[in-house]
């Protein structure tokens, strides 16, 4: 009964007190409530990212076993022309997409935020492409692009015979259609990002700029994109995270043809999982794709976490 | 003299007087022109959907339907096929509602006390679990799948009941996965409710549960509403989980849809693909256009971390 006492008593005037019965116990309803978040952590977050990151070790095909093999899961993985193939079209979407993000979010923001009429329509109309699932993104713009019907023949019958447009055919420029897709999809969702940005710079800055007779583009590229570093570290993060998990759309837009021109990281990790009884194979994917995404992340929380402790 | 006037009017001043300056036009026809090319897609997909298949296979994809049918949309509904199956959309419909509603609810209400914990009720280790959950909303969901099929097949046969390939699991795994996001929103939240309030609360004697409910949950309205909204359109948008984590019988829409659309044979009817496909994305549209405002808090709060 003194635990349940305990227990219940109130932290706030515990922590008042110098001596405490039971540490353990303090507070044991929100421990108890916490048990969720405690174990979605450990088990799910830092148990399973550790028992993939082992047994990408080992040469488990059919099922997962612990019959430890070195480096080689990760020596064939650097052998295979898929892979090769993933890392390039990923490398080409995620520079591209990380640009035009950026530049059509920022433009974008900064056209709107000059006090423009009927923002919220135009913002409403950036926007809802972001509400809609990858899948429903890539099954439209499959269905723009297709070359019969789509936006070649309509460019064709308006008397352009020789127009060529035609991407989700085409082995070399395939990813440049995902590419549209994606970033109909989600650059609206920057310009929110970068418009809050812009909203929250102080305003005397833009009368300060006025008075002092700097143009506005000027205005924009010295002091208010300097300012807004933090902002575009948030959208960087959040974009690059993004890039890396690109799956949904190249299955639903191309199914990563023609042959394997349009291939992901995340799909080949699927596909060696759960179609060709690969485990290690894609396990040892999967942990080149952790690795990528710490790459990312490790300079970020220094910047962001480190840099606070310091002042 | 127009270089003086463009200076004079930044964004932050007055409305410039001169209403067709070149400045306002270059900034309405851009504008404009984006606004057509975001809007396309919406449009295309409206169009297309209301042709016969004859009047596609004649005209472009731009041109509005000139005789307007819904046959498309009840053959999407009811009819398409996915391999032997030959039910429509609405079986991944029903499936996606019944995913959803309990994937929302539970991870909603977790995810709140857990907020709600970590705001009020610190205790030794809290923050470092916080911390790990943050960071574990970067980690790839590749690295996770697979341990996490293990985990359901073993629980599942532990309890006796089956939740690998069932709709539980895959409510349990969307659960796990909105909980960084969710509960970060949450505790910020909380974090914001004035101190006072809480200790004020706590003299009088209520507990961890009677302050959640009695001070907290009716103060928190608007931040459920924010976070439903999240979850919905995230949930209902997936397409991941559901492959992996479900069979045929309890596909959701996303997953059945790309099945019917990018099925190979027969002979392809586009204006049933495009009318499938804006049926799967009318819920979170819905939610979109409704909720407006606070659709953007949404996914701004979702976004901006700490």
């Amino acid at each position: 009964m003194a635990i349940a006492d305990d227990a219940q008593s109130p932290s706030a005037v515990q922590r008042e007190r110098t001596q405490r019965p039971n540490r353990l116990f303090k507070n044991m309803t929100a421990k108890i409530a916490s048990i969720p978040m405690v174990a979605t952590a450990l088990v799910i977050f830092v148990g399973c990212t550790v028992w993939t990151i082992v047994h990408s070790f080992t040469n488990s095909r059919l099922l997962p076993r612990l019959e430890f093999v070195g480096f080689e899961q990760y020596e064939r993985l650097w052998e295979t022309r898929r892979w090769l193939v993933s890392i390039e079209n990923l490398a080409i979407y995620g520079v591209c997409s990380l640009i035009l993000s950026f530049v059509i979010g920022f433009t974008l923001a900064a056209l709107l935020d000059r006090k423009i009429r009927g923002e919220a329509v135009f913002r409403t109309i950036f926007l809802y492409p972001f509400a809609l699932s990858f899948i429903v993104t890539g099954l439209v713009w499959q269905w723009i692009l297709n070359p019969q019907f789509g936006i070649q023949s309509v460019v064709q019958r308006w008397g352009w015979e020789s127009f060529a447009f035609d991407p989700l055919n085409n082995a070399d420029i395939v990813i440049y259609g995902i590419l549209i897709a994606g970033i109909w999809q989600g650059s609206g969702f920057i310009m929110v990002l970068m418009l809050a940005g812009l909203r929250g710079i102080d305003e005397d800055i833009w009368k300060a700029s006025r008075v002092d007779g700097i143009p506005v583009w000027k205005t924009y590229v010295v002091v208010i994109i300097p300012m807004m570093r933090p902002v575009f570290i948030t959208a960087l993060v959040i974009i690059t995270s993004g890039i890396i998990k690109v799956y949904d759309l190249v299955v639903a837009q191309t199914s990563g043809g023609p042959g394997i021109a349009s291939e992901v990281p995340a799909k080949y990790v699927i596909e060696k999982m759960f179609q060709s009884q690969n485990l290690a194979q894609g396990f040892a994917a999967s942990t080149m794709m952790l690795l990528s995404v710490l790459i990312v992340l490790i300079p970020w929380a220094y910047l962001e976490f480190g840099g606070k402790k310091r002042g | 003299m127009a270089d003086a006037t463009v200076s004079m009017t930044g964004p932050r001043g007055p409305k410039p007087k001169r209403r067709f300056s070149p400045t306002n036009i270059m900034l309405y026809g851009t504008l404009f022109v984006v606004a057509v090319y975001y809007a396309l897609p919406l449009y295309v997909m409206i169009v297309t959907s209301l042709k016969g298949m004859p009047e596609i296979r004649l005209g472009n994809v731009f041109a509005p339907p000139v005789d307007i049918t819904f046959e498309p949309w009840v053959k999407a509904w009811a009819e398409a096929c996915t391999g032997i199956n030959c039910d429509g959309l609405s079986r991944g419909f029903w499936n996606s509602v019944q995913i959803l509603v309990p994937s929302v609810i539970l991870s909603i209400a977790i995810a709140s006390v857990n907020g709600y914990a970590l705001a009020n009720w610190k205790f030794k280790g809290s923050e470092v679990f916080f911390t790990i959950l943050i960071f574990g909303a970067f980690i790839p969901y590749q690295v996770m799948i697979y341990p996490i099929v293990i985990i359901l097949r073993e629980t599942g046969g532990f309890l006796g009941v089956q939740l690998m390939g069932s709709i539980w699991g895959l409510v349990i795994v969307h659960t796990i996965f909105g909980m960084p996001i969710l509960t970060l929103l949450f505790r910020n939240y909380f974090t914001s409710v004035p101190e006072e309030l809480f200790k004020a609360a706590r003299v009088d004697g209520a507990g961890f549960w009677g302050i959640y409910f009695r001070i907290m949950l009716p103060m928190s309205l608007p931040i459920f509403v924010v976070a439903i909204i999240l979850q919905v359109t995230g949930i209902w948008n997936d397409f991941l989980f559901g492959v992996i984590y479900t069979k045929p019988e309890t596909y959701p829409m996303t997953v059945q849809l790309n099945n019917i659309v990018n099925s190979v044979q027969g002979v392809k009817e586009y204006n049933v693909n495009m009318a499938a496909t804006l049926l799967t994305g009318l819920v979170p549209l819905a939610i979109y256009f409704i909720s407006g405002k606070l659709f953007v808090r949404g996914i701004a709060a979702g976004a901006v971390k700490g």
